[in-house]
């Protein structure tokens, strides 16, 4: 077993894990953080990215033990202040979603990819977000939500 | 007392308002977007044990023993069950009660079921599933579809016969004559590979056992009530000692329709006494449900010279795997729809479904409809080049319109020409040029790995049309169950709306909150979580429930409507000028009082087809979707990139323009997948790329943007005239794109999905 610390969505954690133990399997069955889905255990589908010191990480391919010292950030540390980030709203208004399952992965990678380029044409959002598969939307709608959050983001209308 | 799980699915508050026609935001958005929202996988209780399934390696086999003694003993384990253990009915299935819950004597498919275990850890039951030992005589598997079905000598999958069905379809004159009389005659065999739902959330669900000897299932399903229907036979309970509750649902695209670990793990939980979790993973739900069948397809077109087609003659060989499912529906579809929305004097199809040892297969969105609609596209650009017409020419020539019969002799009515569809269709402007100087690489087949710079790519264009059957078919009494509760809850008016209809992402919960807004005139709307205490709502699939809860909901709706008019006439003397007055004066109309109502809502009665002609009125309704492929080919590295996807579909009424457009968006990206990339390979009966890393589906960077034309010709005999949407752009996009590719290769391309060496020649 291995102390690791990490700090999860704002909340700092000091527990003893197995050093196998997945960053995602730690997330959900340690520490009850579900939000974050698994959705093919072999870092395909990004369902389960989360945000590790302000970078994209699929949490099915990086051990909780890699994580000891890290900031985390999952969907459910998204909000601020109980405002819902321009794009968790984004994707809700312009139903870049359907069953959801792949939104935690989709928002967090999004994020990522926003920090990158605040301002990115169609084709950086889809070179963007290559590696998180949706199997619902067709990805239309999304690509339009992130342009949303964008926008909003840079403090336009949306 | 009973227990509750942790992450169990809660009311959902729609916003505030919008009805029907409107881009209404989901009222499951907020939690989706929050992760909050509760799946399947994310249940728990305190104290619960982990469910995991021992499945079959071999695709056929005798099973001569099994023993569990040394998994029995294996510290953390809780009980280890077979075949013996199954409480009541050993058997279940949709449609055929063929399929048994744990293999017995011998196993049909690779990864059929054979034991359970249920641990405190699921590393511990896993660990002891691997020590059970069975011991099987392995045999060859019958794998060839096409033999099983007509060689006498060939063994059988199942004691009664290999065909599950055979439907043939015969319309007007004789083929034999018709032939005689044909210009110009072309034939062509073509398959289509199993594709995969690969919807994203695993199967997952909880078990609780009750205190009267029943048990609460929390799972993530299609149909609710089928579920029940098949589960508590199978347990040896009554429906009522079997109490669901539908959990989170991360997609489902038909995969849903079968169970899954639905009696396994109320078999666990009610022999240990404790809550049971069974989670499958990727690579076992590759072996956890059924998939779209593969087909093997013959066909034969004949035309006049001026490019009327006169006969149609197709033989189509849907290979349904180890268990029935829903072969049999699969088969009528096939077979009614097999030559498409063509106006054709001489047609006869004969649709075959075949048991095999083979992956089982059953629904998957179109089914049926998806494979013919592959062959006979096909067929129609294979006619139009022979004939020297442009293919969209050639399809509006023959186009069938409202007023003319289909094969089955069954007549379209109010539904949109097909051949102004097409019109429209063509008429959409075409994305640029691809920039051959200068170009970035991105826009290129085989994108930033640098494959080309062009030399090799060459543009094509291809166009596609479906039609498939909405709701239930064949003289099946579909129906859905809506209730809805209308009270005054901190002095506003609230509607409750409660069905036990599966949200599995297409936006229902959305939809059932406009029609009560738009039905009652009430802003305040809350969507009850899925369950059985509430009558059946039918399936979420067959692109039905719009129709069918849509319609429930809303005669429902009126039923509170006319009792709350009733109401205020009764107190005030008078009857309501208007809906907005009757809502305004009901918190001193209604007070503490509730109105509640149920009602079932049934669509018209469709026919049995005849077992000889197949001739019948047997669909509910039909859609039409007809998509154009814009795709870039490196003819050399056989790479494609599509590069755009036009579409224009009928759906009778817009009920919510956004969430429309991201059914078709996602049919058209499904279609595209089946296309381009995804198949589940079978060599001797055995999976060979169980997993997303060889199990393609698109990405973002496969699937262009789109351009779409939505067209409302109502439907009068359904619920605001719409017509099912969700279906018919996953059948049109595949021979789209594989037209487009033919368009800019010369290559003939006969089996989807079409690979890199169909293109470049290497196989």
């Amino acid at each position: 077993m291995a102390k690791i610390n990490v700090n999860v969505d704002g909340v700092g954690h000091e527990e003893e894990v197995e050093p196998r133990l997945l960053l995602v399997h730690f997330l959900r069955d340690r520490l009850g953080k579900v939000g974050t889905p698994v959705g093919c255990d072999t870092g395909n589908c990004g369902a389960c990215t989360i945000s590790m010191n302000g970078k994209s990480v699929k949490s099915c391919s990086v051990l909780a033990v890699q994580a000891d010292g890290a900031h985390l950030v999952t969907v459910e540390g998204l909000a601020s202040n109980g405002d819902r980030h321009p794009l968790q709203k984004a994707f809700h208004e312009e139903h870049g979603l359907q069953c959801g399952y792949c939104t935690p992965g989709m928002l967090m990678a999004a994020l990522d990819l926003l920090k990158e380029n605040p301002d990115p044409a169609e084709e950086d959002i889809r070179a963007g977000l290559e590696g998180n598969l949706c199997r619902c939307t067709g990805y239309v709608n999304i690509v339009r939500a992130v342009q949303r959050a964008a926008r909003e983001m840079a403090g336009e209308r949306p | 007392m009973t227990m509750t799980p942790a992450k169990v699915p809660r009311e959902l508050d729609s916003p505030l308002d919008g009805g029907v026609g409107e881009s209404r935001r989901r009222p499951d958005g907020t939690l989706k977007v929050t992760g909050e929202f509760a799946y399947s996988s994310d249940l728990w209780l305190e104290g619960m044990l982990w469910g995991v399934t021992l499945r079959s390696p071999h695709p056929r086999a005798r099973i001569r023993s099994i023993d569990v003694s040394e998994a029995l003993a294996h510290p953390g384990v809780e009980a280890v069950l077979t075949h013996e253990d199954v409480p009541g009915f050993k058997f279940y299935g949709l449609e055929h009660k063929d399929q048994p819950v744990l293999a017995i004597d011998q196993v049909r498919y690779q990864g059929e079921p054979v034991a359970l275990v249920a641990a405190d850890h699921p590393e511990v039951a896993r660990r002891a599933a691997a020590k059970i030992k069975v011991d099987y005589e392995v045999l060859t598997p019958i794998t060839d579809a096409r033999r099983a079905a007509f060689d006498p000598d060939c063994e059988k999958v199942h004691e009664d016969g290999n065909v599950v069905r055979h439907q043939p379809v015969i319309f007007g004159g004789d083929v034999a004559e018709a032939r005689a009389g044909a210009d110009v005659i072309v034939s062509e065999t073509f398959e289509v590979g199993i594709q995969d739902q690969a919807f994203l959330g695993p199967e997952s669900g909880l078990a609780v056992p009750g205190e009267d000897g029943g048990v609460d299932l929390y799972v993530a399903t299609q149909w609710m009530h089928s579920d029940l229907w098949q589960i508590a036979p199978c347990l040896g309970l009554p429906e009522e000692k079997v109490r669901m509750t539908m959990a989170g649902v991360g997609g489902a695209f038909g995969g849903r329709e079968d169970l899954s670990m639905q009696i396994h793990a109320a078999m666990l939980a009610m022999r240990t006494g404790k809550p049971v979790k069974i989670v499958y993973n990727r690579e076992e739900s590759f072996f956890g449900h059924v998939h779209r069948h593969p087909a093997r397809m013959r066909y034969e077109y004949g035309a006049t010279r001026d490019g009327k087609l006169v006969f149609a003659e197709a033989e189509i060989i849907l290979d349904g795997g180890a268990y029935a499912s829903s072969t049999p529906n699969v088969v009528g579809n096939a077979a009614s729809l097999g030559v498409g929305p063509y106006k054709i004097p001489s047609i006869r199809v004969d649709a075959y479904g075949v048991y095999t040892n083979n992956p089982p297969c059953g629904a998957m969105r179109g089914f049926g409809a998806v494979q013919a609609c592959f062959a006979y596209e096909s067929m129609m650009d294979r006619m139009a080049a022979a004939l020297g017409l442009d293919p969209v020419t050639f399809r509006q020539i023959n186009a069938a319109h409202p007023g003319d019969a289909l094969a089955t002799g069954q007549v379209l009515e109010h539904m949109a020409p097909l051949a102004e569809m097409l019109g429209r269709l063509k008429a959409m402007p075409m994305p640029p040029e691809r920039d051959a100087a200068g170009h970035d690489l991105r826009e290129l087949p085989g994108g930033v790995s640098n494959t080309t710079h062009g030399e090799g790519v060459r543009r094509g264009v291809g166009y596609g049309v479906g039609i498939k059957n909405i709701c239930f078919s064949e003289g099946f009494d579909d129906y859905s169950t809506a209730r809805v509760r209308l009270s005054i809850i901190g002095g506003e008016p609230t509607v409750l709306v409660h069905t036990s209809a599966a949200e599995v992402g297409q936006g229902l919960v959305t939809l059932k909150a406009q029609i009560a807004r738009s039905e009652l005139g009430v802003r305040r709307v809350t969507i009850a979580p899925a369950d059985n205490q509430v009558g059946s709502a039918g399936s979420s699939s067959a692109s039905r429930q719009s129709y069918m809860t849509g319609g429930a909901v809303k005669v429902a709706c009126e039923a509170v409507r006319e009792r709350m008019f009733k109401l205020f006439e009764e107190r005030l003397g008078r009857p309501p000028a208007s809906l907005a007055e009757a809502v305004e004066h009901l918190p001193e109309v209604l007070g503490d009082e509730v109105i509640d109502e149920t009602r079932e809502f049934h669509h018209h009665r469709t026919e049995r087809m005849d077992p000889v002609t197949g001739q019948a009125n047997s669909h509910t309704q039909l859609a039409i979707c007809v998509h154009r492929a814009v795709v870039d080919v490196d003819v050399e590295l056989g790479l494609v990139k599509v590069v755009e996807l036009a579409a224009v579909q009928d759906v009778g009424k817009i009920m919510n323009p956004l969430s429309l457009e991201g059914q078709i968006h996602g049919g058209t990206a499904q279609g595209l997948g089946l296309a381009l990339m995804e198949e589940i390979v079978v060599a001797d009966g055995k999976v060979r790329n169980p997993s997303f890393t060889d199990y393609l589906i698109p990405t973002i960077l496969d699937m262009p943007p789109m351009r779409l034309d939505i067209l409302e010709y109502a439907d009068p005999r359904a619920p605001y005239g719409l017509r099912g949407a969700g279906e018919p752009p996953t059948l049109s996009s595949t021979p789209a794109i594989v037209a487009a590719i033919r368009d800019a290769s010369g290559l003939a391309l006969t089996r989807v999905p079409v690979r890199p060496e169909h293109i470049a020649g290497s196989s």
